[in-house]
């Protein structure tokens, strides 16, 4: 069977396709049997051919064959970014080089990046992953994909381009940046898929408006927005902006890139790819697994990935887990959007602070444009956080009179969400940051005091 | 007898004021009055232009937020009472004045934090007027 035969797409009950039927409707005791087998496959891998998860699984007193059931993750030991990082470049890899036939690696704001590194066939299950998470969204062979994720070290870029190739899609690499062409091929192409950042999908809404397109202009029909977090009120302002369905996905860079965990059409969390990856809760601070459906940080252990296993790899995103079933008849358990990491949460005069909830005020108040900055600073002993917004003609009104009034009422709305109080400043339109990659919605101004 | 008044939201950024005015200048278009109000962090310009339908234009293009607003014009005697003869007309009226400033000018006034240094400044490149000149206009 070719890889992109359509025998294999196979319509879910929300309006989207599954890929891989069998796999992504496998009943919950066989994904869990599944699961085990691979852990134990991949604990094997771990312990033969990674030297420093022979020594961590030996401190911890476990035999890779002793593991027996999902109760048995908790004696496992954790990988954390810093753990990647000191193994630098290619310290965690389970295969000789010469297996790897590609790596990529995570920004490194600071220090070095953390590599990841793959073998033929992990580039052929990621393959499948993105196609999984692309047919969810009703995507199949024929349509075109506009990929406007950054091509490069970045996972986003080449892995949606594989993915889509897989599931046998036109793609257009036209990568991140330059809205003009962006808008012009996407008309002169017919893309009916787009996938790139929510905050640059954003932008390409706004970008279309200012040049006259109406949403029924644009040929796409759903997009696929990941690599940061974003809101169910921002999903609103995108799907009107550019008139599609816009689906969030998950992934990092560690766990190989997007392709994690994909949102079907009913909109309600992210499918884990459980025959993949098992996902656990923790709590960040006593490190205990929490009961389910309560938001604590997410951490996942690779199933299937040969060049680069991963045991209990914390991945600083707070969320929760649902495991109801979900109506698109997937049997995976879902994430919930994450509301912020565990090591970017904010604390504003002892208040713990998630961008994404000031994020919430802000898109609860339509005069607002949806650009925004959060900037936290320390005067004297206090911190005080701002919040810049820009004034658009929606808000502009006559007197100086209204525009004090604004910013009152948002400072109040602020106030009764967070119970913190922030100053409102009022910008002129364009003029906060717009990226064309990941967007900066906070800057602390208190690092480094 | 309403006039067209175009308003702009102004960041208190150094030069922005003179954008504003470089831009309406460029196009042939003369700013018949104008007055600033201030706070600390932005301002509103409000304008009487001679064509304020394309001066709304060519500031939404160039990214600056505006409005339109309808105001009363009236003109005032250059005579000792003058203006209080018309604003009592006003209160007559029963109307409450929200704001008000003068149009038709050749002569404006404005306060800055270095009075010395910005007349120093200037002294070569406009055309400063002396206590005594004001007095006498």
């Amino acid at each position: 069977m070719s890889a992109s035969s359509p025998e294999r797409l196979a319509p879910d009950n929300a309006g989207g396709l599954m890929w891989e039927p069998a796999a992504e409707s496998l009943p919950t005791h066989q994904l869990g049997e599944l699961q085990i087998q691979r852990l134990r496959t991949m604990l094997e891998n771990a312990y033969a051919n990674v030297p420093f998860y022979r020594k961590k699984l030996d401190a911890a007193g476990v035999k890779p064959g002793d593991v027996s059931c999902h109760g048995d993750l908790a004696d496992l030991p954790f990988t954390t970014k810093i753990d990647l990082r000191d193994h630098y470049p290619f310290g965690m890899f389970a295969r000789p080089r010469d297996q790897i036939v590609r790596v990529h690696a995570s920004s490194g704001t600071t220090g070095n990046p953390t590599t990841v590194g793959y073998t033929r066939a992990d580039i052929d299950t990621w393959g499948d992953l993105i196609a999984r998470t692309l047919a969810a969204g009703g995507v199949k062979p024929g349509d075109l994909l506009q990929n406007a994720y950054g091509y490069g070290l970045f996972t986003g870029g080449l892995g949606l381009h594989f993915g889509a190739e897989r599931l046998g899609c036109t793609v257009v690499p036209i990568s991140g940046g330059n809205t003009e062409r962006q808008l012009k091929i996407m008309r002169d192409f017919g893309a009916t898929a787009l996938s790139c950042t929510p905050s640059y999908a954003m932008y390409l809404g706004d970008a279309a408006r200012d040049r006259g397109l109406r949403p029924e202009d644009l040929p796409i029909r759903v997009g696929f927005h990941g690599a940061e977090p974003w809101t169910n009120e921002l999903r609103l302002q995108i799907e009107a902006g550019l008139g599609i369905d816009a689906l969030d996905i998950y992934g990092l860079s560690e766990m190989g890139g997007p392709g994690v965990a994909f949102e079907c059409l009913c909109k309600a969390g992210m499918h884990i790819n459980e025959d993949h990856y098992i996902a656990e809760i923790i709590d960040p601070e006593t490190l205990r697994p929490l009961p389910e459906g309560e938001v604590g940080e997410l951490v996942f252990t690779t199933l299937s990935r040969e060049a680069q296993p991963l045991i209990r790899y914390r991945t600083r995103d707070l969320c929760s887990i649902i495991s109801a079933p979900c109506a698109c008849g997937r049997t995976s358990v879902r994430m919930s959007k994450p509301i912020g990491r565990s090591d970017d949460m904010l604390i504003i005069r002892g208040v713990n602070v998630f961008p994404s909830q000031i994020e919430e005020v802000l898109m609860s108040i339509p005069e607002i444009e949806p650009h925004y900055q959060i900037v936290v600073d320390r005067k004297g002993y206090l911190d005080v956080i701002e919040v810049w917004v820009e004034v658009g003609e929606d808000l502009f009104a006559e007197t100086m009179g209204d525009l004090e009034r604004f910013q009152r009422r948002v400072q109040a709305q602020i106030y009764n969400v967070l119970n913190i109080q922030a100053a409102v400043k009022l910008k002129e339109p364009k003029t906060i940051q717009r990226s064309e990659g990941k967007a900066v919605r906070v800057v602390d101004r208190r690092k480094g005091l | 007898m309403k006039v067209t008044q175009l308003t702009v939201f102004l960041e208190n950024r150094s030069g922005r004021l003179a954008e504003v005015a470089d831009l309406l200048g460029n196009a042939g278009i003369n700013i018949r009055g104008f007055s600033t109000t201030e706070a600390a962090e932005y301002g509103i310009v409000r304008l009487i232009v001679t064509d304020p339908e394309k001066g709304r234009a060519l500031l939404h293009n160039a990214g600056f937020t505006t409005h339109f607003s309808q105001v009363i014009c009236v003109r005032v005697p250059d005579e000792p009472g003058g203006l209080a003869r018309v604003l009592d007309q006003v209160a007559d009226a029963g109307s409450s004045i929200d704001y008000m400033y003068s149009i038709s000018f050749q002569n404006i006034c404005f306060a800055v934090r270095d009075i010395d240094r910005a007349i120093e400044l200037l002294a070569d490149k406009v055309t400063l007027l002396t206590d005594e000149e004001v007095r006498a206009l």
